[in-house]
């Protein structure tokens, strides 16, 4: 699906190399307004990790615990909770992302 | 000086009553899920959505309770003065539901936690209350709601993520009941409070098979404290064990000598049907509420069935405990009904 959206940007005029932006984003608009919409679990049961490994995972499970805990208010519900689930990925894919940056410094 | 021995204990956990205490009345509110399970038409109300106009997942499992109390009182043909009290717990956090419905009832209440066994609990405490002449009416009820118990032991509704085929989904529904002295109705014969067991079960999501070994001990010294055979009831109903723990209740109960294979079912297995995509059945508070209050209620009123074993049964376990990687406590309480 990603490979469609990003070959539609590359029709638009967009060059392959710099078209993987918007596409990311656009995935993650659509896993957002489909979680709003509340199919997305449903899609998930299904597709199992096809869909929840990738970004759009991350975006659904952003947008499932800020939807979750908006009755708890906007300030100590949703964006105290929002990021939850999805701060672990964080957490790691920085620390990961230095422990890889500081090897390749090395070699 | 008078004898400390409990003379009306039998064996070490069981109490025989003396018949005069009777379910006057039960009441069931179900879920839209539930409401179009096999157990549809026994139900009282249906709720058409989870959220049921409320602002909260959380207050529409405590209309859905309000509402259980309300009609179990109009069918006994009482008023909330009438009951002496009101007994009743849930699975949220500080038992949230049935405290805020105690505030509207203005009953003198009983709070009580054992998880999905509440209800057996429930009417365990309320009979030896009501025999014992501490009560005439007493009104005993529990709730759960799949959003709710999702978002407190889980994750947020909207998450995507894959269950296993053991899980169990949380009943979203409420059960209630008005215990009383003579009455028509079903009598409490003798129940028998469950010690907690433990089975080195570290998966929440494997519920059922966590709460097996209490529900067979439970059944088991229930069977010997009186000295019966499991033959001596109708049906032995367990609560909310799903597909997978209910084999392994009969097969604990096979090693120990008793076969419980020809009279047996649990609620659990009985709320859904299969194409409903459910997992392993029913769990929740109101799972056991929902099946033992609506069909073998009216079963029993029917005389279709005259002696039933209702063995409900909980997992004690707290979102913290699982992720500090400790095992799962269960328990199980067991009432026996006659009419």
């Amino acid at each position: 699906m990603g490979q469609a959206i990003l070959n539609v940007f590359t029709v638009l005029g967009i060059p392959e190399k710099e078209a993987g932006n918007p596409t990311v984003v656009t995935v993650i608009f659509i896993a957002a307004i489909l979680t709003g919409l509340g199919v997305f679990d449903d899609i998930a049961r299904v597709a199992g990790a096809g869909i929840i490994v990738p970004v759009t995972g991350f975006a659904n499970s952003v947008t499932s615990m800020a939807i979750e805990y908006r009755r708890e208010g906007l300030v100590l519900g949703t964006g105290a909770k929002m990021f939850a689930l999805a701060g672990s990925v964080i957490v790691f894919g920085v620390m990961t992302a230095f422990i890889v940056g500081i090897i390749s410094a090395l070699l | 000086m008078q004898s400390l021995v409990a003379e009306k204990k039998v064996g070490k956990q069981s109490v025989p009553l003396e018949k005069t205490v009777s379910l006057v009345s039960a009441a069931t509110v179900a879920g839209p899920k539930e409401s179009l399970g096999p157990l549809s038409t026994f139900f009282d109300h249906r709720c058409e959505n989870t959220i049921l106009d409320e602002k909260s997942f959380e207050r529409a499992e405590r209309f859905m309770l309000e509402e259980a109390c309300h009609l179990a009182l109009v069918k006994a043909g009482l008023s909330s003065s009438d009951m002496d009290y009101f007994i009743a717990g849930d699975i949220l956090n500080q038992i949230i539901s049935a405290s805020f419905c105690a505030r509207e009832l203005s009953i003198p209440f009983l709070g009580i936690y054992g998880a999905c066994s509440t209800l057996a609990e429930g009417i365990s405490l309320g009979a030896m209350l009501v025999q014992s002449g501490f009560a005439t009416n007493i009104l005993v009820a529990t709730s759960s709601h799949n959003c709710s118990a999702e978002r407190q032991y889980r994750y947020p509704t909207e998450y995507g993520y894959q269950r296993p085929e053991y899980a169990q989904w949380t009943v979203t529904g409420a059960g209630a009941l008005v215990l009383g002295q003579g009455g028509t109705g079903p009598q409490l014969e003798s129940v028998t409070i469950g010690k907690v067991v433990d089975g080195g079960i570290k998966d929440p999501f494997n519920l059922g098979v966590a709460m097996a070994p209490a529900a067979a001990d439970t059944i088991y010294n229930h069977l010997t404290d009186l000295g019966r055979e499991p033959s001596y009831y109708d049906l032995i109903l367990t609560g909310d064990l799903g597909e997978v723990g209910q084999k392994l209740n009969k097969d604990i109960l096979a090693c120990k000598g008793f076969n419980i294979e020809p009279n047996y079912a649990d609620c659990g297995t009985l709320i859904y049907y299969p194409h409903q995509k459910t997992g392993a059945g029913g769990s929740g508070c109101a799972c056991s509420a929902l099946a033992f209050l609506s069909l073998f209620y009216k079963k029993m009123m029917d005389r279709e069935l005259h002696k039933i074993l209702f063995v409900a049964t909980g997992a004690l376990h707290s979102p913290t405990t699982y992720l500090q990687k400790e095992t799962i406590p269960a328990i199980a309480h067991a009432v026996s009904l006659e009419i």
